[in-house]
């Protein structure tokens, strides 16, 4: 009788305590999804704030806030051409530049470079890719502006000077501190990441592939440019994309040599601005409800546009995934 | 004929080849440069009164005390919130909603994340807390810098736990282990180099941001532990005095800009060495 007795509460026991797991098991599996969806609400947030914080410029400006270029905080009259401009310039100067830079040496690094020194220099790449962007701004600042100064942009006005169209993109005294030195400084900065992701995506192709178009005597060139290009297209316009969402978002290395002029000008020699360069320069002085709001529509804009392009860059990317997994 | 359509081929192909050793040359140059710069002048200021005095007035000697407690206590608060999150995202992407639409939802959204601009998320904690609170704070920069770990502890974790052969768990789960034990035991002791190594990575990653913390944490030139006020950080520091016409300062900037950058390599390298170890095991 009290042995039965023993087996119903050691058998409740038992019951209990796999209650208790299952209990524990749901817990986890909760937590671990609102973890998830916190990554989302994240998003969410940013989104909803930056709208509502820039409601009262919009308001004010409305469509004329994207093609205005006046920005004068004393009569609080705000357009964001000036900097929207100025964002898309200097990536696009760091793009033509880091690029093909990049692709070079991935090529490199996947087809020209012994085996043994591979790892090295794709290891230095990597690690170049993660070092803080105020670092490539006090050098820019420090080192490369008057270099530019001194050596680069007296070459390009002289040699551009009187050459129709070219004469008013390489317009104006050399200052050092300008749109061009900009994107050179956010190229290099981009560069580590553009020649890894590219890379990455070159040691994708099937050996298979190179090998057979190596055996038809193919040269180096023309396996690169008829198998592993067309092979690795979409991985390597994605990478590059990727690297363009990071310099239209950069703000250090950006605001130390751009020399924050809110206007529009022809010279990429002449000081200019960005999105994130006005931000940082004017959103712990600005006075008043108007210039804080069309700052943070700035970072609105700034947002959307990096989404866009970043989004773009992923689906690119998953969509080569996909085809390496087929 | 043939002959001229040999050399012709030899000649772009020699010509390509060419200009691919001097885009690495060209790039490998300029990184070079840039790091030899920065010790070079980064190591002429760095002595001893840099680590125990504080950032001086223009003019005067001093050192870089209050930033660099002020940037170890920020990132490692902002660590010790957003590792925790990140991990338990990570997991649920990689264990419960492995195939789902939310797991690849979040997945999508944490890479976009991953490389939004930094500026936007210190926006974005002025605007949910600095603007409330009504003066610019530690914590808020705390927020700013949790917010940026996130990602990167979530896609490591993700990466780290698929490593982890299935076999493991269903050895585990034939025992009668519940699944969080599952998990918790066995997955995340498999992938405990990985876990880290994202950790570590994510520190690299704030150790150096300074956008997020410039209207969050805003700087504060004197020693403050306190939450609820102003912090001083490195980044902000070296922002403040690069751009200042004082020798004295940009000195200090360089010094400063010296030591992020050595805490982030070393970072990394142990990252990457912790990494490399597990997979030759």
């Amino acid at each position: 009788m009290s042995r039965s007795e023993g087996v119903e509460t050691s058998s409740r026991q038992k019951a209990k305590a796999l209650a208790g797991l299952r209990f524990g098991d749901a817990i986890f599996r909760g937590l671990t999804q609102t973890a998830a969806v916190s990554v989302l609400l994240v998003l969410s947030g940013v989104i909803v704030s930056l709208v509502i914080g820039s409601l009262p410029a919009l308001r004010m400006f409305g469509f004329g806030f994207l093609t205005s270029e006046v920005w004068n905080p004393v009569t609080e009259k705000f357009g964001a051409l000036a900097a929207i401009l100025g964002t898309v310039t200097t990536s696009l100067i760091a793009m033509v530049i880091a690029v093909p830079v990049g692709l070079g040496v991935a090529i490199f690094l996947t087809e020209l470079c012994p085996q043994w020194l591979r790892r090295p220099i794709g290891i230095a790449i990597e690690l170049l890719a993660g070092i803080p962007s105020i670092i490539y701004g006090i050098w820019g600042l420090f080192v490369f502006a008057p270099f530019v100064q001194s050596s680069i942009e007296p070459g390009l006005i002289a040699i551009f000077g009187h050459v129709p169209v070219f004469s008013s993109i390489f317009a104006g005294p050399p200052y050092g501190i300008g749109t061009l030195t900009a994107g050179f400084v956010l190229a290099i900065m981009v560069l580590p990441f553009v020649a890894s992701v590219s890379r990455d995506v070159f040691d994708t192709v099937p050996p298979v592939l190179k090998e057979s178009a190596y055996g038809m005597g193919c040269t180096k060139w023309e396996v690169v440019r008829r198998v592993v290009v067309p092979y690795t297209r979409v991985g390597v316009i994605g990478g590059a994309m990727l690297g363009l969402g990071r310099a239209l978002g950069e703000t250090m290395a950006v605001t130390f040599v751009i020399g924050n002029a809110h206007k529009i000008s022809a010279s990429i020699l002449a000081p200019g601005t960005t999105i994130s360069a006005t931000i940082a320069n004017e959103f712990t002085e600005a006075v008043g409800d108007l210039y804080t709001s069309s700052l943070i529509a700035l970072g609105l804009i700034l947002f959307v546009i990096t989404f866009l392009v970043l989004a773009a860059a992923r689906l690119m990317l998953m969509r080569l995934e996909r085809q390496k997994g087929a | 004929m043939s002959e001229a359509l040999y050399a012709s081929r030899r000649r772009s192909n020699v010509i390509v080849m060419g200009l691919c050793y001097a885009a690495t040359a060209f790039g490998l140059g300029f990184l070079a440069l840039i790091l030899g710069t920065l010790f070079w002048r980064g190591l002429v200021g760095l002595n001893l009164a840099v680590f125990t005095q504080m950032t001086p007035p223009p003019g005067s000697s001093g050192g870089l005390l209050n930033a660099i407690m002020g940037s170890l206590l920020m990132t490692s608060l902002g660590v010790v919130i957003g590792t925790p999150l990140g991990m338990l995202a990570g997991t649920y992407m990689a264990e419960y909603g492995r195939h789902s639409r939310l797991a690849s939802i979040v997945r999508f959204i944490n890479d976009i994340l991953l490389s939004a601009p930094s500026i936007v998320i210190g926006l974005f904690v002025y605007e949910i807390m600095v603007a409330p609170m009504g003066h610019f704070s530690a914590i808020a920069g705390v927020v700013a810098l949790a917010i940026l770990v996130v990602p990167v502890v979530v896609r490591t974790t993700e990466d780290m736990l698929l490593l982890v052969p299935t076999s493991l768990r269903e050895a585990a789960a034939a025992l009668g282990m519940p699944r969080s034990h599952v998990i918790l035991r066995v997955a995340f002791k498999a992938a405990r180099a990985g876990l880290i190594t994202g950790v570590l990575l994510a520190i690299a990653r704030v150790s150096g941001e300074t956008a997020p913390l410039l209207f969050t944490s805003l700087n504060n030139q004197f020693w403050s532990s306190d939450l609820n006020a102003p912090m001083s950080s490195l980044p902000i520091v070296i922002f403040q005095f690069a751009l200042s016409p004082y020798a004295d300062w940009q000195q200090l900037a360089w010094t400063g800009a010296l030591l992020i950058t050595v805490t982030v390599l070393a970072l990394s390298i142990v990252a990457r060495w912790l990494g490399t170890s597990r997979t030759a095991t």
